[in-house]
Order: structure tokens, then C-alpha cells, then sequence
């Protein structure tokens, strides 16, 4: 495809959809696709066919459209209504245009001007939930694929890495290591081959924000790759997917075959000289796989052991070569800015972490789902505003960030900005973004040991600090919540969790005591109420 | 070591459709020992768990020692080396899922069908945990087969179980 006919397929579809009177989206990611949203887009499908609607509505599937804890959602464009708990026999209601069918509706109607979606601002998710993630054309529609025609033809490997530093922004994968840098660091190295690897082993508990856009939009992900790749002199990249993803593997596959037919991926690329070629690795279940190392290890078919750093990736990587690693919301970030500017990104957000960032609601929380905030937005307007607060009339204990390595964050603290270096500052971190809301029913001790225990299996047994360790810290933490621990034994974790945070070799272990010292330093006397219980004090 | 020699001796014996189907999975990746991964998703996607056996044809294809064939099966979680039953159940034990109470869940099918990780004595029900399916919108949620039950209480998966007749 050259950038003439890319233009000249965006006009052709934009046209054609004037002549359209409505557009029917579905959501068909896997939270509403559990719920039934095949069938409900099955059910549309054949009532526009019955009512000889054909060339007047349309109805496609979309990615994730954020509100999971509504679904099966449908969008109207026409009405720009949504609708939730959308059931197959809603299809005559929904595609007619009468008046009195809408009001059939109305108690299924999200309001799309709550806080919810009104709180949100959604960059990187900006086409999730609203185009075809089969369809190539849906995402040309939308200006897909211009940052990296405009790229490889107007600018220099060099100016692209400029405006990505320029930009601001941080690796989404938790760590948040500054993109320009790392990418400048590969582009150095004067190696002829080198790599472009996508980390999808989204693997932290509670997190889906990776999944929901491989699944919403593969497109994105892509083009973003592809631009990494020109910027760094790479020819082939892979995406680590984690092999539990079956819609976004099968999505992602889609996406790269439609890209290859047309010419946006592989050999000469827009004409150009530029030359990129995509493969899937699918993972096999092993949560250490998210440490860049041991992705690396998997990706040439080892177990997925980390090893020791330097030499790091950037230098020394997938079979030695120079290998650029970033996180899927990093690369899916990379063609708004290419395309708007890193000024107009690093406008977005706080001082020190740039732009947007997606989070997964879940847990006791009333609205359940994928969604976008500014940088430094304080927790509290995400959980009460956005999420709705907690169901059922109980009350709000804590917020879990980070998975396994993150922390708990009280109440008293809710007023804290999310940005990295706040999060880092009590004790928690960004991670890839993931946000679980406990009640006053969770027993923060059991969610320490529960948090331990995941360590502890998914220790891959290379270092004894993380071996040996959390099977220690587990033991302890477990007779805690059958209350037969003594005080002695919150000290000895206390001790056990230095041990491992210093000696570990990878971020899994560094990390992993994080839960308990955060619940150690908010919750303390639930782990002392539980020794007190044991020794027969009050 | 031989079953090795037998699967190189009769080439040209007639081969079932999963052997001439894992053969062409190993030839698209060149016999690259790189691609073990890969060999061992469709493996066990075509006979359902990896004898050992299995393992050694595979280990010889990509001539990779028996030894770091075994060590990749085992590491991964989602390698199995033994039969699975006739359905499946995996509970989600993701953040969202455990809050909800998916530990209730599991309970429910250790009583009544098999440990966490093993399969009923008359081969009918596996049962099974994961690290989060990433579906924490449909929690507390258990995998049936490939199908995601979302929002399951203890009562409904009793009523799921006896609906496939588990006693």
C-alpha cells in the first residue's frame, strides 16, 4: 500500500458510511462476550437482514467499550446512545429508528454523561469500543497506520526517538523506565540485527487492560511496533501473548495477516525501504515470563528463567542481538504522539509521568471495568467518581495496585495521585494497572498471605532469597490467619522481607514482600488483634 | 530410547492424522529448537496432555536433549503430562475473583469432584485454578470447558455439577 492509497481508503470508507443511516456496535471483548454478546450480535445481524435493513444499518463487533460490569453493551451511533444487559430479543427495538422502540430501551440505557465515561480521557483506548478490530478498513477510517506512513517518509529514525523523548513518556509496564531512553540506547548499538519485542504476558492478577486492547485494537499495537522498529534500526519483532489470551491471540493473528496482505507489514513497507516482519510467541502460563529476561528465555523456547542484569536487553537480548522490550500500552501510546507531537502529549498529565493510563476496575467496586485516566488523578475520584464506590452499602478498606507487587493503599491515603513516584512513595506501585477494591469484609492479613502465595508458586526457583523465602514468608503468613503465630514471628516476616527485597535477582522476588509490608505498615493491627487472639489477650 | 528408534524406523508406515499434523507443525518452524513452545502448545492441543513418550519424539524432532524438553513441559503451568477428564473445571484465582469469593468455588469442587490440579477417580471432572483470566468483570468466574461462567455462586456451580451428573 503506498500513502496515497492509504489516504484514498481512509476518504472511500468515510464516504461510504455517510450513506449509512445507522452503525450498530457490539461489544465483543471477553468480559461481555461471556455474557452473550455473540448471540446479541448474531440476533442483530439477522433482524437487519429480516427487515430488509441491509445497506442501511450495520452492525460490527468492537473492542472492550469499558463499562464491564453492564454487559453485553451496544452502541447506536446514530443516537449515540449505549445500551447494557442487551439481550438477543432487544435486536427489533435496537435497530429500529422509531421513536417508541427507544422508549422500549430506556431502562437499558447507560448514561454516557456519568462520571464513568465524562471522568475519563481515553487516549490510548480511544478506538477500543469503537471500531471493528477484524477490519482493517475501520481502523484506516480512523487515521490508523498515517504516524507510521508519515514517519517513515518525513522523518529520521533519529527525529522519531526525539519526539518520543520529547513526549515524556514512561514504560506502562510498572517499572516506567523513560521510552526515548530506552529506545536510544537500542537505536546505538551497532549491531545489524536486532529486535522489537511486545510484552503481552499481562500475568498480575486483576489486570486486563493489556488483553482489552490486543483485543479492541490490534491495529494499534502494531503500528506502534512498527514505528519502535524504524526508530531502532529493528527488522523483526515478536508479541508475547500469554497463551490464556484466546481472543486477542486470534485477534492479533487477524491484525497481522490483513497488515502483511496489504503491505504495512514486511518487505518495503509504504514503499519505502523500511522492512518489518511480526510474530506471535504464545506463553504458557509462568507469571515470571513478565521480567524482561526471562520473556526473552521463553520467546527462544527456554523456561522462562530471568537472568542476572547487565548486560541489559538494550544491549544484550533475544539471542544476544540489541532487543528492544516495552509493555503493549507503551507501543499502543507511540502513534498519538507521532502523529500530534511528544509537545502535545507532554502537556497531558503530571511533571514526571506523561499522558494517560489505563486501569482495570475490579473487585468490590460498583462499576467493574477498563478505563483511562490523566496521570495524577487522585484515587479517590477513580474509585468513588469513576467506579461508583462499593456496592451493597459497605465500606471502603483498601486499594490494591500493582498485583503481587504492589501494595495496599488505605483510605487515609486515597487523596494521593496516581503517578509513579507517588504510588512508589507509599509503598505501592503503578504496575501495569491493575485496581482492586476491598470492602471492610477482606481480612488484610488473608489478602497478604493470598498475595504470598502467588509468589510462592510462581517463583520460578533459580534464586533461594525468592525460593526458600516465600515458601517462609507463606508458612508464616498462613498460621496468622489461623491465628497461631506469635509476635516473634511478625518480626522474623519483617526480617524476611528485607531479605528478599536486597537479595533477590529478580523483580518478582524484590518485589514480591510488598503486600505484606504495605498491610504490615496500614493494617497493622489486624496482624496484632490476630497474635493477641492466640495469646489469649484482649 | 525406543520409542525413538520406532518413530524413526517406519517412516514411511502410514501415520495418524495428530502425528502428520504435529510433524507439520515442527516443519513450519524448521525443526528449530527455538520453537519448542510453540511444538508443545499444539502437542497437547492435539492429544489433550504429553506422555512421555511425546516428549522424547518431540525432544529428538528438534534435537533438543530429552532433559530440557522435560524442563520446559514441567515449568509451564499450562503443559499438563497427565489425561484430563471429561470436563473441566478451572476456577479463577485472580485478585478480583478471590474477593469475591472464588475460594468458595473451589471448595465446592474439592468436595465434590477432585483436588485442585487433579482429576476424579472415574476420569469425569478435572479441577483446576488460574493465575487470573482476566475476565475480573464476571467475577468470582470458573472456566467450563473453554467457557467462562461468570458471577457463580457456591449454589449455581452445585447445580452446574449436578447437571453433569457428577453424584
Amino acid at each position: 500500500m503506498t500513502i496515497e492509497e492509504l489516504n484514498e481508503n481512509q476518504s472511500a470508507e468515510l464516504e461510504r458510511r455517510k450513506t449509512i443511516e445507522n452503525r450498530i456496535s457490539c461489544c465483543t471483548a471477553a468480559g461481555c462476550i461471556s455474557c452473550g454478546a455473540e448471540r446479541v450480535k448474531k440476533s442483530i445481524a439477522d433482524h437487519i437482514k429480516s427487515s430488509g435493513l441491509q445497506g442501511k444499518v450495520e452492525v460490527s463487533g468492537t473492542g472492550c467499550m469499558g463499562l464491564c460490569s453492564r454487559g453485553p453493551l451496544v452502541y447506536s451511533e446514530r443516537d449515540d446512545v449505549m445500551y447494557g444487559e442487551v439481550e438477543p430479543e432487544d435486536a427489533p427495538a435496537l435497530i429500529s429508528a422509531e421513536p417508541e422502540a427507544k422508549q422500549q430501551l430506556e431502562l437499558k440505557r447507560v448514561d454516557l454523561n456519568a462520571p464513568f465515561f465524562a471522568r475519563q480521557r481515553r487516549i490510548v483506548l480511544a478506538n477500543s469500543g469503537r471500531i471493528d478490530p477484524e477490519s482493517l478498513t475501520d481502523y484506516i477510517a480512523v487515521g490508523g497506520y498515517k504516524a507510521l506512513a508519515y514517519a517513515l517518509t518525513e522523518m529520521s529514525p533519529t527525529d522519531v526517538i526525539e519526539e518520543i523523548k520529547k513526549s515524556g513518556l514512561r514504560g506502562r509496564g510498572g517499572a516506567g523506565y523513560p521510552t526515548g531512553l530506552k529506545w536510544e540506547l537500542v537505536a546505538r548499538e551497532p549491531s545489524v540485527v536486532k529486535y522489537v519485542i511486545c510484552n503481552a504476558d499481562e500475568g498480575d492478577p486483576g489486570a486486563f487492560m493489556d488483553r482489552s486492547l490486543l483485543e479492541g485494537d490490534p491495529h494499534r499495537v502494531l503500528e506502534g511496533m512498527a514505528l519502535a522498529a524504524y526508530a531502532t534500526g529493528a527488522q523483526h519483532g515478536y508479541v508475547y501473548v500469554r497463551g490464556e489470551y484466546g481472543l486477542a491471540i486470534q485477534r492479533l493473528q487477524t491484525a497481522i495477516k490483513q497488515a502483511e496482505r496489504e503491505r504495512i507489514l514486511g518487505s518495503r513497507i509504504f514503499e519505502t525501504g523500511f522492512q518489518f516482519r511480526v510474530d506471535l510467541r504464545i506463553g504458557a502460563g509462568a507469571f515470571v515470563c513478565g521480567e524482561e529476561t526471562a520473556l526473552i528465555a521463553s520467546v527462544e523456547g527456554k523456561r522462562g528463567q530471568p537472568r542476572q542484569r547487565p548486560p541489559y536487553p538494550p544491549a544484550s537480548g533475544l539471542w544476544g542481538k540489541p532487543t528492544l522490550l516495552n509493555n503493549v500500552e507503551t507501543f499502543a501510546n507511540v502513534p498519538p504522539i507521532i502523529e500530534q507531537g511528544g509537545d502535545w502529549f507532554a502537556g497531558i498529565g503530571t511533571e514526571r509521568s506523561k499522558g494517560t493510563k489505563v486501569f482495570a476496575l475490579a473487585g468490590r467496586i460498583q462499576n467493574t471495568g477498563l478505563i483511562e485516566v490523566e496521570m495524577g488523578a487522585p484515587l479517590r475520584e477513580i474509585i468513588f467518581d469513576i467506579g461508583g464506590g462499593i456496592p451493597d452499602g459497605r465500606k471502603f478498606k483498601a486499594v490494591q495496585t500493582g498485583g503481587p507487587s504492589g501494595g495496599c493503599i488505605p483510605e487515609e491515603l486515597l487523596d494521593t495521585p496516581v503517578d509513579y513516584e507517588s504510588l512508589a512513595k507509599i509503598g505501592s506501585m503503578m504496575g501495569s494497572g491493575g485496581m482492586i477494591v476491598m470492602d471492610d469484609s477482606s481480612d488484610m492479613v488473608d489478602v497478604a498471605r493470598f498475595f504470598m502465595e502467588f509468589c510462592m508458586d510462581e517463583s520460578c526457583g533459580k534464586c533461594i532469597p525468592c525460593r526458600a523465602g516465600t515458601v517462609q514468608m507463606h508458612d508464616i503468613l498462613a498460621r496468622l490467619v489461623k491465628g497461631e503465630a506469635k509476635a516473634a514471628d511478625v518480626e522474623l516476616l519483617e526480617r524476611l522481607c528485607t531479605l528478599l527485597r536486597e537479595t533477590s535477582l529478580c523483580g518478582l522476588g524484590q518485589s514480591a514482600p510488598n503486600p505484606v509490608l504495605t498491610t504490615l505498615r496500614y493494617f497493622r493491627h489486624e496482624y496484632e488483634s490476630k497474635i493477641a487472639a492466640q495469646e489469649g489477650r484482649p | 530410547m525406543e520409542t525413538l528408534a520406532k518413530a524413526e524406523a517406519a517412516p514411511g508406515a502410514a501415520k495418524s492424522n495428530r502425528e502428520k499434523m504435529l510433524e507439520r507443525a515442527m516443519s513450519r518452524h524448521h525443526y528449530s529448537g527455538d520453537a519448542l513452545i510453540e511444538v508443545l502448545h499444539t502437542a497437547q492441543e492435539l492429544y489433550g496432555f504429553l506422555t512421555m513418550d511425546l516428549l522424547k519424539t518431540i525432544a529428538w524432532k528438534l534435537k533438543l536433549p530429552p532433559s530440557r524438553v522435560l524442563g520446559v513441559a514441567t515449568f509451564y503451568h499450562f503443559f499438563s503430562l497427565e489425561p484430563k477428564g471429561e470436563h473441566s473445571y478451572v476456577v479463577c484465582l485472580g485478585t478480583a475473583c478471590y474477593v469475591k469469593g472464588a475460594l468458595g468455588l473451589l471448595e465446592v469442587l474439592e468436595c465434590r469432584c477432585a483436588k485442585s490440579g487433579s482429576t476424579s477417580p472415574d476420569g469425569k471432572v478435572s479441577v483446576g485454578s488460574a493465575r487470573c483470566i482476566g475476565t475480573c468483570g464476571l467475577a468470582p468466574a470458573v472456566i467450563h470447558n473453554g467457557d467462562i461462567l461468570g458471577r457463580l455462586t457456591p449454589e449455581q456451580l452445585h447445580a452446574e455439577l449436578d447437571r453433569i451428573g457428577v453424584a
